[in-house]
């Protein structure tokens, strides 16, 4: 038995794991028996036995996640606004106070840099970045204020700040006994707010990952213990990265270092809707704006298997035998019962419906173009 | 997870399948060892039956969420039955790997290829090697 393709560790496959960091929450990993597995320099938790097991414990009541690898920078300054709206490619003023906002940041060029979320604050903005590209983020966000004038602060805060993600139906009463006031429970998709989660100060966030509904929580790096074993006490199953990995992929959502790259500009990985294309005033406008017009080689689309397989990154897409598109993600959705996936394709093969193979290690299997997202997450925004 | 098992009646291979010999039939698996570095199982792409297997050759996949397995035969032969259950349900891999986790059933081709193969206390000791 040789294993073949392993956990997506981008930064981290040829690491020695005395190099790898550890969250705060390393042990409690350890004791609940997880796996763990280099992902972007940390020593992470890849699942706790049973990756469909955590996967359905998120769709049908609870789950936690540590997602404490990926980053958190501040922007703040007189400046603060004028400089985000001119660095990030949403329109920064649809959000105030208190509200989130799913936005990319970009090269000159257009190409992905990383995809983010960026909360207004009272006094700041704050950016959550992927683990993978911290450094990167902050590079180029100082690069832009360079650029510019007025004053505006960057701040990696990602060594202070822990992170864990509670997602599921029943978010709302795992967290309930533990939050100091009810604002936590009435937020609105998108919407954060500070509170105590127990004695521990927390950001609380109506985001996440998976296409459930639940939020992410952020708190000082040595306090998160306290919250996870909050969280857990109170009936969230621990998850790891495999779950966290095919949960997004049911719900379409990209992946830096799969859907997302350099080579990569939003419109072709169907991000036109976090592209502010109207005011056109971030850098790598003028890539977003041309795609747009004139379209992309490629486009992403969501696929499905008609037969049983299980399409992963890097195979071959084919129609009508021609090659004519990679798949970015796949995985056996533990929802459908089926292969699916994410795929660069021919643009004019990117609708739903149209027929596709995939190249299974030289097993042609036919599939589908489905519509986004392949598990219904329509309970996201509850 | 429990402590790994390697049964005193079966034959064992290095790429941690394991054969019980039934008359000139064998049973094919995969070893406690396997199961655990694979994860849990949900996918098995089998071979037809009849097909020709070949010592040494992979002969199928088992994947796990995030990753794909070669099986490797121990032996050469021909398939004269698979585990349908298996495939049904893949878990049976990790829960029962020398019982309902069985993958197919051989007629062996050479049975002198057995001499070839190590026993529990060989394969237990590779294992401590590896670690």
């Amino acid at each position: 038995m040789t294993p073949g393709v392993g956990v997506a560790a981008p930064g981290g496959s040829v690491r020695q794991v005395s190099d790898l960091r550890r969250t705060p929450l390393h042990s409690r990993h350890a004791d609940a028996g997880a796996r763990f597995g280099p992902f972007a320099g940390w020593d992470m938790p890849l699942h706790y036995g049973s990756p469909t097991g955590e996967h359905m414990a998120v769709r049908e009541r609870a789950g936690l996640f540590d997602v404490s690898h990926m980053g958190q920078i501040e922007v703040d300054g007189a400046g603060a606004r004028g400089f985000l709206a001119h660095a990030l490619a949403n329109d920064i003023d649809e959000i105030g106070p208190g509200q989130g906002q799913y936005t990319l940041l970009l090269a000159d060029d257009g190409g992905v840099i990383d995809d983010l979320i960026v909360y207004a604050l009272i006094d700041r903005f704050l950016l959550v970045v992927n683990a993978s590209n911290i450094a990167a983020c902050a590079e180029r966000l100082r690069e832009l204020r360079d650029r510019g004038e007025g004053d505006v602060r960057v701040n990696d805060r990602s060594d202070e700040i822990a992170m864990v993600a509670l997602q599921g139906p029943v978010w709302k009463s795992v967290l309930s006994p533990h939050v100091a006031t009810p604002q936590p429970l009435t937020l609105e998709y998108f919407q954060i707010t500070e509170d105590m989660v127990g004695r521990v100060p927390a950001l609380v966030a109506r985001t996440g990952y998976t296409g459930e509904a639940g939020v992410e929580l952020m708190c000082p790096w040595d306090d998160v213990p306290g919250v996870w074993d909050a969280l857990v006490g109170s009936g969230a199953a621990p998850a790891g990265l495999v779950a966290r990995d095919t949960l997004r992929t049911e719900a379409c959502y990209p992946l830096y270092g799969q859907e997302l790259g350099r080579d990569r500009g939003p419109i072709e990985a169907g991000l036109r809707w976090a592209v502010d294309l109207d005011g056109a005033r971030f850098a790598g406008a003028e890539r977003c704006v041309r795609d747009a017009a004139d379209g992309t080689p490629e486009r992403l689309c969501a696929f499905a298997l008609d037969e049983p397989g299980i399409p992963r990154p890097g195979l071959r897409v084919l129609h009508d035998g021609d090659a004519v598109g990679a798949v970015t993600s796949g995985t056996l959705s533990p929802v459908l019962g089926h292969g699916i996936g994410l795929a660069y394709v021919r643009s004019d093969l990117a609708s739903a419906g149209t027929p596709l193979q995939i190249d299974i290690r030289g097993k042609i299997k036919n599939a589908h173009v489905a519509k986004r997202p392949l598990v219904d997450t329509s309970g996201t925004k509850e | 997870m429990a402590e790994g098992h390697y049964p005193e009646d079966l034959k064992y291979h290095r790429e941690h399948d394991w054969v019980r010999v039934e008359g000139d039939e064998a049973v094919f698996g995969i070893t406690w060892y396997a199961q655990d570095a694979l994860g849990e199982v949900v996918y098995f792409d089998a071979p037809d039956i009849d097909a020709a297997v070949e010592g040494d050759a992979p002969y199928a996949e088992l994947e796990s969420v995030k990753a794909v397995s070669d099986v490797y035969a121990p032996l050469t032969g021909t398939v004269v039955a698979l585990n349908d259950a298996v495939k049904e349900s893949p878990g049976l891999v990790n829960s029962d790997p020398y019982g309902d986790g069985w993958l197919l059933r051989v007629r062996m081709s050479d049975q002198s290829q057995l001499d070839g193969l190590m026993d529990a206390a060989a394969y237990t000791a590779y294992l401590d090697g590896l670690s």
